[in-house]
């Protein structure tokens, strides 16, 4: 609460005289409470009011869909039930599989891209445009065309595929089988999300400073060395926060997921957010789905907090 | 700046009292107007027309929500557990029923019908049950059966009339090429269509529901289980299912199932419902396709595969006899509307024998018997006969309070073992056994 004491006193010693004077009666501390106030309530209203009840039902075995029922309280029963899932973990792991090669993925491809299209070369603002579109477009969208490009009979896909390797295309299917299904989301999620780090990276690359280069090139540094002593150690803050920014991002993804594979063939990528959703809004086991959300919460919580640690730690070096 | 703080209070009443003062002219200027919900399908699209009717008679105006069907439990349990308004009448889902009813999201009707004269020996049994009593077998009613619904078949008739293919088949089997009668024969079909070139395209012999997120592929599966003998609780003892849901039998059933979907449907359709079965059958590509009832006038209508090319056939018989998934719902009306009085109007309108034949012919499934049991009903449309037949062999899935728990498992654990090929049918069916035990234990149907 001082912080927000703080924020209210700055606002007022920002707010203008003539404010306070032609509000007569309220101070200017009043009149910044004022202006702080909405922003405040919708706050508290929007996300930590929905997270102290997310908490609270998490001990109990409240059902959404059974408003007459007796809700009980369950103490940690919930927590110990999500933890002892094997549902819950086998969702844990399709989760990691999909966030490990989608981060590692994109952070390769969209440094490469970056570092390329930082060579200034002739039509290079063209091709930064064409790059940047998957980007820009819905997840919506993107997820059924997508899904219309793996169909084996008349996918894009499959016939590039068998063109390429002389596979014939309706031998193999991309979302039904198991083995392939969690990969064709890892190649969609990379192809639309890979032009965000590029353009985070392509910051970072901008940032450096040219007469470090001229400095490496006096002392006669060679370009492989210049990318490892210069480049590279310059830009890994920016990767790092691409990293930070799809690993949250990717943790939750949810629409994707159900568009392309509604977490199928079986089980094979249901992945955490999809679990989630199906506990809570499917079979309405509000109390143990919330425990689970707290869980999530927590766990990405922590672990973005370390991370930053991490990236405060690389950025003051 | 202080004189508009002063003055805000009532200016605010005085716009509120404006706004309310107008609201109400315009309400009464055009009069009610009360809401249905449902599917976006094609009955509902005859519902809008049928209902024209309703507003020409009683000048109530009738305002639609149709929601498509992945998203439509959803979106309904959400509006109804959520205690909301948009709804007046709501034709929900079978298996909603157990838990709409416990809950007090629907109105009971049983004063109601008894005071209109509205008797439910009017409409078949089995819609009956299944769509308007909770407890099952009880007389209580929270809804009208209104869109009677099962799984069916359709065939390319063309094709079977082919006479290469007809003394190819012959030759092979010994017997006519005909729409089949067995789960046996329905093999033989469908392995013999599948690959064959057909009118310059390869073709398969058949579509199955394979959907993973709603209740697809557990609708598919459950029209081959019950003619296997697949049982959901040991009759004469309610909830006993140990060696029931997984009997020899309903392992044979699964096992079944998935022979059929790895011999002889199109390749991609891992994850596939009513409209890509629709659209599966459309485009030529399979010779006989799983689907409602709902959907044959719409597919006999169809200028490619309507008309005299389409066959319709009642679900095949297995080893233990015979059975078809029933699909379908019925009329409520929703406890937390503001015009009950007109609702219930409208429930008694649609109840009458009149627009119940409007309905069928409309494209409605009507379960009165009025419409069913008129001589002229099994000639009134091709799939008409075929649909008599199958609303007499229905089983429909738990409509326990806890339904879509029950029906979640049972997605993951066939989904997981016909199209993700894991573990074996029994451990399949023992895995939903353990899971459906949980959750009655949970409820308390069970110790």
């Amino acid at each position: 609460m001082s912080a927000v004491r703080e924020l209210a006193s700055r606002a007022a010693a920002a707010t203008p005289a003539a404010m306070a004077t032609r509000v007569r009666g309220l101070s200017d501390r009043a009149i910044a409470w004022l202006f702080i106030a909405p922003t405040l309530v919708l706050l508290l209203a929007i996300n930590i009011f929905p997270l102290i009840w997310t908490i609270r039902l998490s001990f109990t075995n409240f059902r959404a869909n059974r408003p007459n029922a007796n809700v009980l309280g369950v103490g940690i029963d919930n927590y110990v039930s999500v933890l002892t899932d094997p549902d819950v973990w086998q969702a844990m792991q399709a989760t990691a599989h999909f966030l490990f090669w989608t981060i590692a993925l994109q952070t390769l491809i969209g440094f490469a891209l970056a570092y390329l299209i930082d060579r200034k070369f002739r039509g290079h603002g063209f091709w930064t445009t064409v790059i940047l579109i998957p980007m820009m477009l819905s997840p919506a969208v993107v997820g059924n065309f997508w899904a219309f490009l793996y169909q084996p009979q008349i996918g894009l896909f499959n016939y590039a595929v068998s063109f390429l390797t002389g596979i014939p295309p309706s031998s193999f299917e991309m979302l039904g089988s198991v083995k392939l299904a969690p990969w064709s989301i890892i190649i969609v999620d990379t192809w639309m999300w890979t032009p965000y780090v590029m353009l985070i990276c392509l910051a970072g690359l901008r940032s450096i400073p040219d007469y470090i280069y001229e400095a490496a090139e006096v002392d006669r540094a060679s370009k492989w060395r210049q990318f490892w002593s210069i480049t590279l150690p310059m830009v890994l803050p920016f990767i790092m926060l691409a990293i930070l920014f799809r690993g949250i991002e990717n943790f939750k993804m949810f629409d994707m997921v159900n568009l392309l594979t509604s977490g199928g063939p079986g089980s094979t990528t249901e992945v955490a957010s999809i679990t989630l959703k199906r506990e809570a809004f499917e079979k309405w086991r509000t109390g143990y789905s919330s425990a689970f959300a707290i869980i999530l919460f927590v766990a990405v919580f922590g672990l973005a907090n370390i991370y930053v640690k991490a990236l405060n730690a690389v950025k003051n070096r | 700046m202080k004189a508009i703080w002063k003055k805000l209070p009532a200016l605010a009443a005085i716009a509120a009292a404006g706004v309310l003062g107008l609201g109400s002219t315009a309400a009464q200027a055009q009069g009610k107007t009360i809401t249905l919900c449902w599917a976006a399908w094609d009955p509902a699209n005859a519902l809008v027309e049928l209902s024209k009717d309703f507003t020409a008679k009683t000048k109530v105006n009738m305002k639609f929500e149709f929601v498509p069907w992945p998203n439509f439990a959803d979106r309904m349990l959400n509006e109804l557990n959520s205690k909301g308004k948009l709804c007046d009448l709501i034709i929900g889902d079978s298996q909603w029923i157990g838990g709409s009813a416990e809950s007090g999201h629907y109105v009971k009707l049983n004063d109601f019908f008894a005071k209109e004269g509205i008797k439910m020996s009017d409409f078949m049994p089995a819609t009956v049950l299944g769509y308007s009593e909770w407890p099952k077998g009880t007389p209580n009613y929270w809804a009208l059966p209104a869109m009677g619904d099962a799984l069916g078949w359709t065939y390319r008739k063309d094709w079977f009339a082919k006479p290469e293919l007809r003394a190819e088949f012959k030759k092979l089997h010994n017997r006519e090429l005909e729409a089949p009668k067995t789960w046996d024969e329905f093999k033989q079909v469908a392995e013999f269509f599948t690959g064959k070139q057909i009118d310059g395209k390869k073709v398969y012999g058949t579509y199955l529901f394979t959907e993973r997120g709603s209740e697809g592929i557990t609708m598919g599966v459950s029209n081959v289980l019950y003619p296997f003998g697949f049982k959901y609780e040991d009759p004469k003892k309610p909830y006993a299912m140990d060696g029931v849901v997984n009997s020899p039998d309903a392992v044979k059933g699964l096992e079944f199932y998935k022979s059929l979907y790895k011999c002889c449907t199109p390749p991609g359709l891992t994850n596939s419902y009513m409209g890509e079965g629709l659209d599966a059958f459309k485009s030529g590509q399979v010779a006989m396709m799983m689907n409602w009832f709902a959907f044959f006038p719409g597919l006999y209508k169809d200028p490619n595969v309507g008309g005299n090319k389409i066959g319709f056939f009642v679900n095949p018989a297995g080893p233990k006899g015979k059975g078809s998934q029933l699909g379908g719902q019925g009329i409520s009306v929703v406890s937390y509307s503001p015009n009950r009085d007109e609702a219930l109007a409208y429930i008694k309108w649609f109840a009458s024998p009149d627009v119940q034949k409007k309905w069928w012919a409309l494209g409605g499934y009507s379960c009165h018997k009025a419409v069913l049991q008129d001589p002229g009903f099994t000639k009134s449309a091709p799939f008409a006969a075929e649909f008599l037949t199958a609303m007499d062999q229905v089983v429909d899935f738990w409509a326990e309070p806890s339904y879509a728990q029950l029906l979640l498992s049972e997605q993951k654990w066939v989904h997981d073992y016909v199209v993700a090929d894991k573990g074996t049918a029994k451990q399949a069916l023992d895995g939903l056994l353990a899971d459906w035990k949980k959750v009655f234990k949970e409820d308390g149907k069970i110790k």
